[in-house]
């Protein structure tokens, strides 16, 4: 089943719908030379038919709220439909951002309030909530720090990053010139103290470090870890993708992190949107608070006001007060949560991810002892030596089974990996019938493997030929004969 | 749960972590039921003052425009909100084919070869094509012409001193270089002005350096795109694209280039692809250019990025089609234009810069801007966007914006309270 694009749908010598037509005067001609001489050849569709499109599109989608997604690191969890309701008050959804300060009380309220709750949750001092996403995060974090140590006076140009890292965390420091040096893993999964050791100097700025880290495993030593990037002037990154095992159990900024990015996106329920727009806050510690880029929210008197007037800000990030449709969604989870509420689905998401860890015990190669946290990690090594069945095979095996695929081949750490991240909003029921599929899936692998390579059928599509995709990349439609 | 894995207690889940990093209580309130929870967020929405479309005259980067309704219907199917990256060619073939479709309507208005999968808005857009044009041309400086947006000028120095490039604000003549990895203009710029640009891309190619485009993406209904005048990247923020103003966010940054710099594009491409039964669909592709993949070596650090808000500009642009977006155009440029003669015809209102043409905006001094915006207030309208917080000689002045959704009406009002000086 797949629907023709929207384009091959057009009607040449349909009209446009009505819309407002503004006045009824003459205006002035637009002068010569600055009319588009082609006109954009977009799709002549009946709003109908356009809405039938959209919908025969969105049935081709797995998504959270019709299939169980453990997709590891990406903590898709339940989107509370309250959320949305929120973000489309016409007190929020119709604010221009260069309204009066006067007429925008409730949003600044808004914002200065989700800034002290993110502040109490991750145990930092302040926090900027204008990144738009994780990586955009993760980079004005290290720009802060950037500019602390150039205040100093310092040239620190390292960054160290473990080999189970994000690939966001080396591009990030990339993109603020940084050079990058990796941290291994010790055997256990966990930061090899050893070698951080042997990496630290005084041109390091900054560890980058996410704890849980991408097996799921706590790293135990972090304190010690800090206490070793502090005692040479670095500073401590927290990439906030797993703060979902942590909410009141336990906070980076006691762990000794200096400065901290949370994925709204993630940990907080704003829906991914098949791809953003999420939002990554940062929040920093108290000797990296004046770097925090312009503007911050301020209350005096009782009255919220944006501080533009901040010399040692890095400046600005992004436009206007960063993705407030976003923040308003996660400033409601946290209000209907609560302390309580938040502590509670930590808990449930490392009981949840324990649990199917131990049902998938004898049915995956699990590499790491655990207990795990939110996530764990197991690998299909063992099937691949035995059948030839891959990572790849088993996630497409889970598809076919209904359920959206683990994240594969991440971290690069384990060969052969499938991660899993069930949330703590999914239920017993639902976790048991997905280890079922796993164990069926791997059954099959004994079965008849290459049916297996060739999963899934049955879906909209079967598996795409990628590599001729991307060796003469077709990334546009175009008409009939026209090559452009 | 527990019983079942052989596990004592959550305690024994947690053993990890040691114990003098366990936070004793989380220090926020107790949570509250759907109905409390609203309860407070709508009281928080009600202090906060909604103007009417047909009386908003502010612009500067954020529009009201006509939201079709099927925009937002579109955009709140869960099975396109709720799915995550289309990391899984054969279980989001819904997501991929919007954003194919996306692209496609992104380059046909820009008039370039291929557009992204979307970013975080205009100015991180205007920002990563400057890093593209540097790792292009192995130069290290951006020339931006007068009277780009401030805020995206912001936010291009944020990511220079970062990276270590220059920016190098050029004057009215526009003098460029030769050490010039690209020049930047925004078209029409922040006091909606438009400039005549083929000859400043002749002057960039000249110097060996790129063209960079900062495009109103509505404007591109009527006026030149950027492919018409051999520009080599094209942005722009997609806010005005169907999604609501919402005090600045969630939009979408586009980014559209010549072929030729495909592989430099930051973030996401979604590309056609077939199956083995020669079905057509879509994939993620060209993925060695990309963070997962490249690390420390991608074009850029993007992973997640605007996508929902992209679907949303799709279904903005579907509805409308050709036609109906030169329409948009058209009406704001009507309106503005109508509105700006019947100011500047006010004793005391001056005309800035009028020997330029303009597009939907346009400043004009006035003798107590303050005033004047308090008077137009308390009439219901959201007047011209004070000059003097970006630029000190323009402390007099305001820049009026007009969109299709304002009316004769509307605009008598304005004239009305204007003239009450």
């Amino acid at each position: 089943m797949t629907e023709p694009l929207i384009f091959e749908k057009s009607h040449p010598h349909l009209s446009a719908p009505r819309l407002p037509a503004g006045s009824k005067g003459q205006g002035e001609p637009l002068p010569e030379g600055l009319r588009r001489r082609r006109s954009p050849r977009l799709p002549r569709i009946s709003e109908p038919e356009l809405m039938r499109h959209y919908s025969r599109l969105a049935a081709l989608n797995y998504s959270v709220s019709e299939q169980f997604y453990p997709l590891g690191s990406c903590t898709m969890k339940y989107n509370p439909i309250a959320n949305e309701v929120a973000a489309a008050l016409p007190g929020f959804a119709d604010l221009h951002p260069y309204q009066d300060e006067a007429t925008v009380q409730g949003a600044l309220a808004l914002l200065w309030e989700l800034e002290r709750a993110l502040a109490a949750i991750t145990g930092v001092d302040r926090v900027s909530l204008q990144p738009a996403a994780g990586a955009h995060g993760e980079w004005t974090a290290l720009r802060m720090i950037q500019a602390f140590h150039r205040e100093r006076g310092e040239q620190r140009d390292t960054v160290l990053v473990p080999d189970s890292a994000h690939g966001t965390n080396p591009a990030s420091a990339a993109l603020c010139g940084l050079k990058v040096a990796e941290v291994r893993s010790a055997p256990d999964g966990r930061i090899d103290l050893g070698d951080l050791e042997a990496k630290l100097s005084p041109r390091v700025a900054a560890l980058m470090l996410t704890n849980p880290n991408t097996l799921g495993l706590f790293e135990r030593d972090i304190r010690t870890a800090a206490s070793l990037v502090h005692g040479v002037g670095g500073k401590l990154y927290y990439d906030g993708a797993n703060l979902n095992a942590l909410m009141g159990i336990c906070r980076p900024g006691d762990m000794g992190f200096d400065a901290v990015h949370v994925n709204l996106h993630k940990t907080f329920t704003t829906p991914h949107g098949g791809g953003g727009p999420g939002a990554g806050p940062v929040g920093v510690k108290a000797d990296l608070v004046p770097h925090l880029p312009t503007p911050t929210v301020e209350r005096e008197d009782g009255a919220f006001r944006l501080d533009f007037d901040r010399p040692a800000s890095i400046g600005r990030v992004r436009t206007f007060l960063g993705n407030f449709g976003v923040l308003v969604r996660a400033y409601t989870y946290i209000l209907a949560m609560g302390g309580d509420g938040l502590a509670q689905a930590s808990e449930d998401a490392v009981l949840a991810a324990n649990y199917l860890r131990k049902r998938l015990e004898g049915v995956l190669e699990l590499p790491h002892e655990g207990p795990c946290m939110h996530e764990f990690v197991a690998s299909a090594r063992g099937l691949a030596a035995e059948h030839g069945v891959r990572a790849i095979d088993v996630a497409k095996g889970l598809l076919e089974e209904g359920y959206y695929a683990p994240t594969v081949y991440f971290p690069l750490v384990v060969p052969e990996a499938l991660m899993i991240e069930p949330t703590e909003t999914e239920s017993r029921t639902t976790l048991d019938a997905f280890a079922d599929a796993v164990a069926a899936v791997v059954g099959r692998a004994g079965e008849d493997p290459e049916a297996l390579r060739h999963a899934p059928h049955g879906l909209p599509i079967d598996r795409m030929d990628e590599v001729s995709a991307a060796r003469r990349p077709v990334l546009r439609w175009l008409p009939e004969g026209d090559t452009h | 749960m527990l019983d079942a894995m052989g596990a004592s207690s959550l305690e024994d889940l947690l053993r990890d972590i040691p114990a003098e990093l366990r936070l004793g209580r989380l220090d926020l309130p107790e949570g509250l039921s759907e109905f409390e929870t609203l309860q407070r967020i709508r009281a928080l929405a009600g202090r906060n003052r909604v103007y009417e479309d047909r009386l908003t005259f502010r612009g500067a980067g954020v529009y009201r425009h006509f939201l079709p309704a099927s925009v937002a219907a579109v955009m709140s199917k869960p099975q396109f909100a709720t799915a995550y990256t289309p990391y899984q060619p054969e279980a989001s073939q819904g997501t991929l084919q919007a954003i194919f479709e996306y692209q496609t309507a992104i380059a046909e208005l820009t008039a370039l070869d291929v557009a992204n999968a979307s970013l975080y808005d205009g100015a991180t857009a205007l920002a990563e094509a400057a890093v593209m044009a540097m790792s292009h041309t192995g130069r290290q400086r951006i020339a931006v012409a007068p009277y780009v947006h401030p805020e995206y000028l912001q936010v291009l120095r944020c990511y220079a001193d970062g990276r270590g490039f220059d920016i190098v604000e050029l004057d009215e003549s526009m003098a460029i270089g030769p050490e010039t990895a690209a020049v930047a203009f925004q078209q029409p710029d922040l006091l909606g002005s438009m400039i005549e640009p083929a000859g400043l891309v002749e002057a960039a190619h000249g110097q060996g350096a790129l063209a960079i485009a900062c495009v109103d993406p509505i404007s591109l209904g009527m006026i030149t795109p950027p492919g018409e005048y051999d520009a080599d990247i094209a942005v722009g923020d997609g806010q005005q694209l169907g999604l609501p103003p919402s005090f600045g966010g969630p939009h979408l940054g586009f980014i559209a280039c010549r072929t030729s710099l495909t592989r430099r594009l930051p973030g996401r491409l979604v590309g056609q692809a077939w199956d083995g039964k020669g079905r057509r669909g879509f994939v993620i592709t060209l993925t060695a250019r990309e963070q997962h993949i490249r690390r420390e070596k991608a074009t850029s650090n993007i992973c997640t990025n605007h996508s929902l808000c992209a679907l949303g500009a799709a279904v903005y642009l579907s509805y409308v089609g050709p036609d109906g977006l030169c329409r948009v155009a058209e009406a704001g440029y009507r309106n503005a234009h109508i509105l700006q003669s019947r100011l500047t015809a006010l004793a005391g209102v001056e005309a800035i810069r009028s020997e330029r043409p303009f597009f939907s905006e346009f400043a004009v001094k006035v003798p107590d801007p303050v005033a004047v915006l308090e008077r137009l207030d308390r009439a219901g309208i959201l007047g011209g966007l004070p000059l003097g917080r970006w630029y000190p000689d323009l402390d007099r002045a305001l820049l009026f914006c007009c969109t299709e959704v304002n009316d004769d009406d509307a605009i008598d009002q304005v004239v009305e309270v204007m003239s009450q000086s």
